[in-house]
């Protein structure tokens, strides 16, 4: 491991000011993602800045009757939340769903959503990936492919030369729950607090790849707070993997369904939490019947990139978030189901 | 980079200088001579280093020992008092769950706080009513402790005594 700094400034403002001023530094909350990654290699900062005992670890009612999750909870915590539990039960089931509980016990609401992919390549310093090194390339495009994105790329066969080619997918369950509730993200940076709505945090590669977010250097998230539903709301969140527990998503679906409102966010088919606007914009309003959802996720899926690669590739990703989706929204809408 | 952190293991108290580079797990086994949390992959994916790190367990595998300074950590080796046996460590025992005892510390631990957990109604994902009541069936522990993996598959009777110490029929 590159031998780094540490630091455990007094409080957020100068942790920011820290992080700032140093060009590769990092914050540390949880770490069970930095750590690994420092001793990977993939991970190389000159200065860790500890903020897990900095922010709030409390769950707070807001007046509006949403929820402020604080940084420093963790995710056993939030999804032991009796108010989670009973009101964003698509939250609690995500973070159940993810990781170990010796991980979750950890693992912070802060630094969940700013983990980074599960691409083997990204995590193998050996291999070009230009998400961990800009302009070396991508090893994914015609690799092993089963657990990357078929929305959100550029094109069929990406080009695994050029430097923007990147078919990572975000590995975070419970980002896809947040995306759904359109929770929004408490950030402070070097110039200030802003908020930001939890679908705008993460981006698509673009001409980028090694940006995640869009955070700027420096920028800390304090929480991330959860909006108040509609009496009536259901939500849920279901997730496909290979094996029964402890396992990355092959795909997951977060759904909340609230008045006319029908939101879905997808996990596991894109470079950041997907929501599927456009199947939202055909069920808004309609009866959720299986027919009708089937159509919807249809047209949501219609622009979808299959990547070819070693065991088949991951095509079948596209039939089976379709078939998620309309497994999840038969649960939350029984007596729409036929 | 050094840095001072003082820590508590198994109920003994440790100051000492330590690079900032070095895990919780490391300095246990390393340098203070605590080797019942086992080093397995190093990447928290097994499980073998499982402890209570300030009551809950978690991963000194992927935890910087400089930020844990004023940590208070209980081994498997450090749940009872010498020469008796906590609950957890009786039912491997009278279940016979374990074969070449590798995994068998930080499954112990991980047992403990599994059983902590139930006992606050946190619900898993085995949890078919997530507001109800939990009980500690065969597909809760086996939810709950897939992050303690044995490479000689003792798992079937690792449940049940994972069961007999929480206390389930």
């Amino acid at each position: 491991m590159k031998p780094f700094a540490y630091a455990r400034p007094a409080d957020v403002a100068e942790a920011v000011r820290d992080v700032a001023a140093e060009p590769t530094a990092v914050f540390l909350a949880g770490g069970t993602n930095l750590v690994d990654h420092l001793k990977l290699g993939v991970a190389r900062p000159d200065l860790v800045v500890d903020v897990r005992t900095l922010t709030s670890r409390e769950v707070t009612d807001l007046p509006d009757g949403g929820l402020r999750l604080g940084a420093a909870s963790t995710n056993s915590e939030v999804a032991a939340d009796r108010r989670v539990l009973e009101r964003y039960p698509v939250l609690a089931q995500a973070l159940l769903a993810g990781a170990t509980g010796q991980l979750r016990n950890t693992a912070t609401t802060g630094g969940n959503p700013l983990q980074r992919t599960r691409c083997v390549y990204f995590g193998d310093v050996t291999t070009p990936c230009n998400k961990r090194e800009p302009g070396s390339g991508c090893s994914a495009v015609g690799g092993y492919t089963r657990y990357h994105a078929v929305l959100g790329t550029t094109a069929a066969l990406p080009d695994p030369t050029a430097a923007e080619t990147c078919i990572a997918t975000h590995p975070s369950d419970m980002a896809v729950a947040l995306a759904a509730l359109d929770a929004q993200v408490q950030v402070l940076g070097p110039t200030g607090e802003r908020t930001i709505p939890f679908t705008e945090l993460h981006r698509l590669p673009g001409d980028d790849p090694s940006k995640d977010t869009t955070l700027d250097h420096g920028e800390l998230i304090t929480a991330i707070d959860l909006p108040p539903l509609l009496a009536g709301t259901r939500s849920a969140y279901r997730k496909v993997r290979d094996r029964a527990s402890y396992a990355f998503a092959l795909v997951s679906v977060a759904a909340v369904v609230s008045g006319t409102d029908v939101r879905i966010a997808l996990g596991g088919v894109a470079h950041k939490p997907w929501r599927a606007t456009r199947a939202e914009e055909l069920l808004r309003g309609a009866e959720l019947t299986g027919h009708a959802v089937r159509t919807a996720m249809d047209a949501e899926l219609a622009a979808a990139q299959p990547q070819p690669g070693e065991g088949g590739g991951n095509g079948f990703k596209i039939p089976l978030v379709n078939r998620t989706v309309v497994a999840t929204l038969r649960e939350l809408t029984p007596e729409a189901s036929a | 980079m050094d840095a001072e952190v003082t820590l508590t293991v198994d109920g003994t108290r440790h100051q000492l200088p330590v690079d900032t580079r070095t895990t919780l797990l490391d300095l246990m086994r390393e340098r203070l001579g605590v080797t019942s949390p086992k080093k397995g992959c190093d990447h928290g994916q097994c499980g073998a280093c499982t402890v209570l790190l300030d009551g809950q367990r978690q991963l000194p595998c992927l935890a910087l020992a400089v930020a844990h300074d004023g940590a208070e950590i209980t081994t498997a080796d450090g749940l009872a008092p010498a020469g008796e046996l906590h609950p957890v460590q009786q039912a491997f025992l009278d279940n016979d769950a374990f074969q070449c005892g590798y995994c068998t510390p930080g499954q112990i631990c991980s047992a403990v706080g599994v059983i902590d957990e139930v006992s606050r109604g946190w619900p898993s994902h085995a949890t078919a009513d997530l507001t109800g009541e939990v009980e500690l069936s065969h597909d809760e522990v086996a939810e709950r402790m897939s992050g303690n993996l044995c490479r000689c598959a003792a798992y079937v009777n690792i449940v049940p005594a994972v069961q007999q110490a929480g206390g389930a029929r």
